[in-house]
């Protein structure tokens, strides 16, 4: 499905699970991919975050830890720092925001993915995979709502199966899809 | 028009609204955190369009007071992120020594959780009393928090913790006293601070300072701001002076990028260059 399908951003949200499940979906994405990658996966606010580092040798994409006012840049995977949340601030710029954490977390999904949805509408696929916890529900919402795309991981074949399962439930999706599917589908990206 | 670009119009018009009627300046403010505190405002003064909001912040100005705390982010802790004020201590402090007074800038001081630490952290350092601490901030409630210098029993813990990591010298007890409000610092700490409005967005330099320290308030702001508000730092300084900035805020993505060097990469001390 979607051969070809050429998203002007594409974003990415997990939780618990997220990194095995991420290492997966980021090693998928090809070289080429003419678009910027943006990830919240949600982790402790009270110490660094080693997942940049750690993702960066098993993809073909540059990974970084976000900076405030960051240029979106093709070939580069940016993850949401610890405690900060991370927002589309225009189509060339990332911002991050100390606002209040979102069902606890600080990064949340829910801003990235509304914000993504509010600059590049209908240019957003969106992607929810594993996780416990129902952010990210209102985010796919704002979404698809803007007519962007929103695939989610199928709650059965997720480590955890609530964060898929809410959004689902609360906006439904354009695809729900196991993780080998969802990789299938990210090989073919442009 | 879709839904989307009414909101981002309606939002326009707000702050401007805004800026005629109050002379606050939220023009350059990062639109894309500003929408969502503009939605949760809504929610919480029951406005159903942006609009409607609009309306009544301009026509009740006590309203208008009140949600000010939906313009301006107010998260703060007493020595956050410790390693900032280690390097404070290790690169900073033994230039700020070599000046017979000393004078340092928190721009944008919220409820002065940073104030109350860098005072403490000279006073340690045997600097405080040749020292002027410059406390700013555009919100009058947060200034005036700041001020009294009180903060909940609750966040102590963590206040003491992050003082002990930062190369605190005694026990952060000595310096406050707990009673039914919270905590209150030492007012000692404070007779050389100057708590006063102004604004990053409109207002311009007013002292030469040997060190600015403005964490996690650029992030509010779009790039045009954030090189205005860094371009007043930059002429505040002094030759060589110092400039903190929060964890995940860069000088690279600006104008004056050029203008400093970098002291400590990961703490985000930065200093005037030659």
């Amino acid at each position: 499905m979607d051969a070809g399908l050429r998203p002007q951003l594409l974003v990415i949200g997990a939780s618990a699970g997220g990194v095995s499940a991420l290492q997966r979906a980021l090693a998928a994405l090809p070289a080429a991919l003419a678009c910027p990658v943006l990830v919240v996966l949600h982790v402790p606010r009270d110490r660094p975050s080693r997942i940049a580092e750690l993702l960066d040798p098993t993809t073909a994409l540059q990974v970084r830890e976000a900076e405030d006012k960051q240029p979106l840049e093709t070939g580069t995977v940016t993850f949401a720092p610890p405690d900060y949340h991370m927002l589309v601030e225009d189509r060339g710029t990332l911002a991050l925001s100390l606002d209040e954490p979102v069902l606890f977390s600080r990064p949340a999904i829910d801003p990235l993915f509304e914000s993504a949805a509010a600059v590049f509408g209908e240019g957003v696929l969106a992607i929810l995979l594993t996780g416990a916890s129902s952010d990210g529900s209102e985010g796919v919402a704002a979404v698809r709502q803007a007519g962007g795309l929103a695939w989610l991981q199928c709650p059965d074949d997720a480590e955890a199966s609530m964060m898929p399962a809410s959004a689902l439930q609360r906006a439904g999706a354009d695809a729900v899809l196991t993780l080998d599917e969802i990789c299938e589908c990210l090989k073919e990206l442009r | 028009m879709n839904e989307q670009e009414l909101f981002d119009l309606e939002l326009k018009l707000l702050v401007d609204a805004i800026y005629q009627r109050y002379h606050y300046d939220f023009r350059n403010y990062a639109v894309s955190s500003l929408r969502r505190r503009m939605q949760q405002a809504m929610q919480r003064y029951d406005c159903p369009r942006l609009s409607d909001l609009q309306h009544r912040l301009l026509h009740e100005p006590e309203l208008f007071t009140q949600a000010m705390q939906f313009f301006t982010v107010q998260v703060s802790e007493m020595f956050r992120d410790p390693s900032y004020f280690l390097a404070l201590r290790q690169h900073a402090v033994p230039v700020l020594k070599t000046y017979p007074s000393i004078k340092v800038w928190v721009a944008g001081c919220s409820t002065g959780e940073e104030v109350w630490s860098l005072a403490i952290l000279l006073h340690e350092e045997g600097l405080l009393d040749r020292s002027i601490i410059y406390a700013t901030d555009i919100n009058p409630a947060a200034l005036a928090a700041a001020e009294s210098g009180t903060y909940g029993i609750d966040r102590i813990a963590s206040f003491s913790r992050n003082y002990l990591q930062a190369g605190g010298q005694r026990s952060l007890s000595d310096y406050y006293v707990t009673g039914y409000d919270g905590a209150a610092f030492d007012r000692s700490l404070r007779r050389n601070v100057v708590f006063a409005d102004h604004s990053l967005a409109t207002d311009t330099v007013f002292s030469e300072v040997h060190l600015v320290s403005c964490r996690n308030v650029l992030i509010y702001f779009n790039r045009p701001l954030q090189d205005r508000a860094v371009g007043l730092f930059r002429e505040a300084l002094v030759h060589r002076g110092f400039l903190g900035l929060g964890s995940k805020e860069s000088l690279q993505f600006g104008e004056h990028g050029n203008a400093f060097e970098i002291t400590a990469r990961e703490q985000r001390l930065y200093r005037k260059a030659a």
